[in-house]
């Protein structure tokens, strides 16, 4: 059987290589993929009766800044499409990290989000509530620390039901305003139109309407042919479509 | 002075303020928004470098500092600290 593929992202700095060197030990190498010039690494590891591929996005604060490193871990989630996205966060540190969180889940709701740094979280006498962070976000929550290997097997555990498709989610929908929710429902048929169901058309009428020409440029190197002309009058109204 | 609103730029060091408005457009408004930047949260002065530029924010458990061309855009109201 083919290996699930598991996407590990998140901020910088959040321990995100730890636990890809926790779970891969030796079993890695040094990917590049795509044509991108964004190198970063490679690995496998079993749990249960399956194997995974680990990927290790880039360390990003954002998938909406265009930087080279946020376009290839934002391409890597929408075309690569993994069976996992693993969102990576710093416990000690969750309103930042949970920008990217939110970004991720109104892509995909085949997402783990793994809260790392317990132990440097319950040192400074923060207390995390897993289960209403997990009911707000509608993925599986579960917080380890990728040094002190605390709450790895559990982590695996969520990791498998999602890649399995024992648990399945849709992308996490975000009200807002009314005349933000009125260009995505103009701009869903037409996205739909374009490029299929495929991808998240939400999501995409949301990056429309906030001008995200990258994502454009890159739905258009995948599509290779696909006309956005239609969407494009829509859009011109100079919405900003930021949360 | 609390209640005031201001640019952070005018802000002393050790105030604090709430975010009212980020007037910087296109990828640099995207960019403040992700680093925390947002309406509603709270931001302290940390300290202005001896040219008086940048300056160094504290927001979200991080610190950031900016150039004047970025924080003059961005209003807060003064909520305490500073002292003046
Ligand atoms: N206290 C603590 N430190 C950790 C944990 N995981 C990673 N770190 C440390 O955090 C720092 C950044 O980790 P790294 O894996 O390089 O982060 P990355 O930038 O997300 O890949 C390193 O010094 C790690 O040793 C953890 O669970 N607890
Ligand atoms: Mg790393």
């Amino acid at each position: 059987m083919n290996p699930f593929t598991i996407a590990f992202a998140g901020n910088p700095n959040t321990g995100k290589s730890t636990l890809f060197n926790l779970l891969t030990g030796l079993r890695q190498h040094t990917g590049n993929w795509a044509g991108k010039t964004v190198i970063t690494a490679e690995g496998e590891f079993t749990h249960k009766n399956h194997t995974y591929r680990a990927v290790d996005l880039p360390g990003t604060y954002s998938l909406y800044s265009n930087s080279a490193d946020e376009e290839a871990a934002r391409d890597y989630i929408i075309f690569e499409e993994p069976d996992v996205t693993l969102v990576v966060l710093d416990a000690t540190s969750l309103e930042r990290n949970l920008n990217l969180a939110l970004q991720v889940l109104e892509i995909t709701g085949r997402a783990v989000i793994c809260i790392n740094l317990i132990d440097e979280a319950r040192r400074l006498g923060i207390g995390i509530n897993v289960k209403a962070i997990s009911k707000r976000l509608g993925v599986p929550v579960v917080a380890i620390s990728a040094r002190s290997k605390i709450g790895i097997d559990a982590l695996l555990d969520q990791i498998e039901r999602v890649a399995t498709g024992a648990f399945t989610a849709q992308p996490l929908r975000i009200s807002y305003s009314d005349e933000i929710e009125q260009g995505i429902a103009e701009l869903i048929p037409m996205v739909e139109q374009a490029i299929g169901t495929r991808y998240p058309a939400r999501w995409i009428a949301l990056r429309l309407l906030d001008g995200d020409d990258s994502l454009i440029t890159s739905l258009k190197a995948h599509m290779g042919r696909t006309n956005f002309s239609a969407a494009k009058e829509v859009v011109g109204h100079g919405v900003t479509a930021c949360h | 002075m609390a209640g005031a609103l201001i640019p952070l730029s005018k802000a002393v060091n050790g105030s604090k303020l709430v975010i009212s408005g980020i007037e910087v457009q296109g990828v640099l408004r995207r960019r403040l928004l992700d680093l925390g930047f947002v309406v509603g949260n709270t931001v302290e002065v940390l300290r202005r470098s001896p040219l008086g530029d940048p300056t160094a924010f504290r927001l979200s458990n991080t610190t950031i500092a900016l150039r004047r061309e970025e924080s003059e855009l961005i209003y807060g109201t003064l909520i305490g600290g500073g002292n003046e």
